[in-house]
């Protein structure tokens, strides 16, 4: 894969996605991180909803997966990038797949399209038969 | 292992008041075990105590629609209560306005409507 997702810099953490108890994981610690960055309570619960969804596609449609997460500094702004990456089937059709409503699966299809509006910074890097990221960055007002 | 949420009964309600983070499948088991319940109970409402939930996505979301759906067909309405504000604006920037569910900002409020609706309906049993 060729995109440029932003990297946490500093003591950023991977955990694995490969079950529902680690999705559950995977919320908590985005809201640990949130608290510690003093996101105001409306961005916390969007950035760890975004995450919530963001983990579930990684494990139902990536086949599981890991997170990276941690704390980025840009100018005298911080805030929270989290990483999901896994190694499943690809999206063969980026701009479908962010379209409200639809999916490949059974879901509502609210997953991408709503996590990219619950977010400041949203990237998407797909490749079929190989994998898919989605990084996600809340920055603090 | 996972723990089932609680369904407790009060009179013609069934009362669900969601402490734990929801994991999918706990989630799939309460919509199941409410189904169950009313027809077992012959409640005529069901309320959904979110005061304790911090998320909402689109799993949860789908899910007290759906409930409220097959409750209504089994003769039940379904209430929402104590949703936070900070997820009220999640799910609807999310996509999710959960147009059939109906909703109040308390318990007490409710069971409020719950029994009103009960008045307008013919006794049972």
């Amino acid at each position: 894969m060729t995109g440029l997702a932003p990297v946490p810099d500093t003591g950023h953490e991977t955990v694995p996605i490969s079950s529902n108890d680690d999705v559950v994981r995977a919320r908590q610690l985005v809201r640990s991180l949130a608290q510690r960055c003093k996101l105001s309570l409306v961005d916390q619960t969007k950035l760890v909803t975004a995450a919530s969804e963001l983990a579930r596609n990684t494990l139902v449609y990536g086949g599981g997966g890991v997170m990276r997460v941690g704390l980025v500094r840009r100018d005298s702004r911080v805030g929270v990038t989290a990483v999901f990456e896994d190694s499943g089937p690809g999206i063969p059709d980026v701009d479908q797949a962010l379209t409200d409503g639809w999916t490949s699966g059974g879901g509502l299809g609210l997953g991408l399209s709503g996590a990219r509006r619950l977010v400041d910074d949203f990237t998407l890097d797909t490749e079929v038969g190989s994998g898919t990221q989605v990084a996600v960055t809340k920055w603090a007002r | 292992m996972t723990e089932r949420v609680p369904v407790l009964k009060i009179g013609d309600v069934l009362l669900v008041s969601i402490q734990v983070e929801l994991e999918d499948q706990v989630v799939l088991e309460l919509q199941d075990d409410l189904a169950a319940r009313i027809v077992e109970s012959g409640a005529t409402g069901v309320v959904i105590d979110i005061t304790a939930v911090e998320i909402v996505d689109s799993f949860v979301g789908r899910m007290l629609a759906t409930t409220a759906a097959i409750s209504r067909m089994l003769d039940a309405q379904t209430v929402v209560v104590g949703m936070r504000p900070a997820v009220a604006i999640t799910l609807v920037e999310l996509g999710l306005s959960l147009g059939g569910v109906r909703t109040a900002l308390t318990l007490e409020k409710g069971l409020d409507i719950l029994a009103r609706r009960d008045t307008t309906r013919p006794a049972q049993r």
